[in-house]
């Protein structure tokens, strides 16, 4: 089960309140979270990828065990506390705009 | 009963302002979206309960929302807006060529006759439509393809479709603006496009009358009168009479020229609205003084409208989609501002009075006129 915690936006898009919980089949990634994340909650298409190249929006972040995995690749494995459940996995929105 | 709703968009949300017929007493409600750019909602004249709303912000882009309920309730709906093919590029700011990048939906235009069918306008410039609520969007790539498409620049907002206006008399032909392209028109429901640009002259580009390369800014069109066309472009005030096929200009005796919004009394097809600014550097009206101008004669001859509007110490902007009017009796005229006002006129202009007064700054007002 991997925790995710979504920025206030998307949790109000999404009709979340605190922590979502997914299940992913195989290694944990980046895609592969972000593939469930969409399929649970279909709204958040487009709002941290792109929907045609996939690629994080600019102003989004990826942080997990105190690391900002932003720039790994997208099918690297997330780190071992966030496969297990012990450790969130952060969408973030970037600080920007002074 | 009749009454009027408001459908305001804002930098952090969207609004929604009611009242009766008479136009005294109103209701506020929201902020819907909060937090959210919105740059357009507007509802469909063949249901009213139908709205639309472009959402967006730099860090999560764009959403479309749907009501279907005037407003009380909104669905978001599909979000993806793919150019059709290859979209190749355009010419950016230093005239280098540029990829055309989706970035945002600036105008909503829902089909006179169908709730389900809804343009969009967006930048990078293109026309999108939507047949099925908003679910799905396809882009009307013979505009994006027009051979002048290439040479084709961004104002310093952006290069924005933000104007779509259709003929109601010929489902065909629909009228759209870009900054800084021009302005173009369909006769064969979007398939193939003509520049429609002759008579505009810009002193900013290097040929005056170039066929493309004009800072339109707005258009507005009679539903009575549908080849008559008013223009506010970057600078000059311009008029058409056969559909786009030459412009002359009607700017008169205004303090200035330069400015973003136009509208036409719903009911006097000669009657236009504008709301003069300084200049391109400056953005605020001429003196400090919030005026609305009105010519009852086509143009040329303008009369200010200043009861019940700041006459000192006023520096906010009206943006090209912040002017309105509804249907009653008495045409009513609405703006709204960057500074987070809304003025409403019961008496075709010539009274204002503040709606709201500190909203976020507004980026569009429409009306809907309920029966």
């Amino acid at each position: 089960m991997i925790r995710v915690v979504l920025p206030t936006h998307l949790r109000t898009l999404a009709h979340v309140g605190g922590e979502v919980t997914l299940e992913v089949e195989g290694q944990a990634t980046q895609r592969s979270v972000l593939d469930a994340l969409e399929a649970r909650y279909p709204v958040l298409r487009g709002t941290i990828r792109d929907h045609g190249t996939q690629q994080r929006r600019a102003f989004v972040r990826f942080f997990a065990c105190q690391e900002d995995l932003s720039h790994e690749m997208p099918d690297a494995a997330l780190p071992e506390a966030v496969a297990m459940g012990t450790e969130p996995f952060l969408v973030v929105g970037a600080m920007a705009g002074g | 009963m009749s009454g009027v709703r408001v459908l305001v968009g804002t930098r952090k949300g969207a609004f929604v302002l009611s009242a009766d017929g008479k136009r005294k007493r109103w209701t506020v409600s929201g902020p819907h979206f909060g937090g959210w750019e919105i740059y357009h909602v507007k509802g469909s004249p063949a249901d009213p309960n139908r709205l639309y709303a472009s959402q967006s912000n730099g860090w999560f882009g764009q959403l479309i929302q749907r009501s279907d309920d005037g407003g009380k309730t909104w669905e978001p709906v599909g979000n993806q807006f793919a150019y059709d093919g290859v979209p190749g590029t355009h010419q950016w700011y230093d005239g280098t060529p540029h990829p055309w990048e989706f970035k945002r939906v600036w105008h909503l235009e829902p089909s006179l006759t169908d709730p389900d069918f809804v343009y969009a306008g967006i930048e990078d410039a293109a026309l999108f439509r939507s047949r099925d609520g908003g679910k799905t969007w396809d882009e009307l790539s013979g505009l994006r393809t027009h051979r002048s498409g290439p040479h084709w620049q961004p104002g310093a907002g952006g290069m924005c479709l933000h104007t779509i206006i259709e003929d109601p008399t010929d489902p065909s032909r629909i009228y759209i603006a870009i900054s800084a392209a021009g302005a173009f028109r369909t006769d064969d429901a979007g398939k193939t496009w003509r520049a429609i640009n002759r008579g505009l002259r810009s002193a900013q580009i290097p040929d005056q009358d170039a066929e493309v390369g004009h800072c339109v800014h707005h258009i507005a069109m009679h539903w009575s009168r549908p080849d008559v066309l008013f223009m506010q472009k970057h600078w000059d005030v311009m008029r058409s009479d056969d559909a786009g096929g030459t412009w002359r200009e009607v700017s008169g005796n205004l303090p200035s020229d330069f400015g973003f919004a136009i509208d036409i009394h719903a009911h006097e097809p000669d009657t236009v609205y504008v709301v003069p600014i300084k200049s391109d550097s400056e953005h605020y009206p001429p003196d400090g003084k919030l005026r609305v101008y009105r010519s009852r004669s086509g143009g040329n001859e303008w009369e200010p409208l200043t009861k019940g509007l700041p006459q000192r110490d006023c520096y906010v902007n009206v943006l090209r989609d912040a002017m309105a009017v509804d249907s009653l009796d008495a045409c009513g005229v609405y703006f709204g501002t960057t500074g987070g006002q809304v003025y409403a006129s019961a008496d075709a202009g010539d009274s204002w009075t503040p709606v709201v007064r500190d909203l976020p700054a507004v980026l569009s007002v429409e009306v809907q006129t309920l029966s």
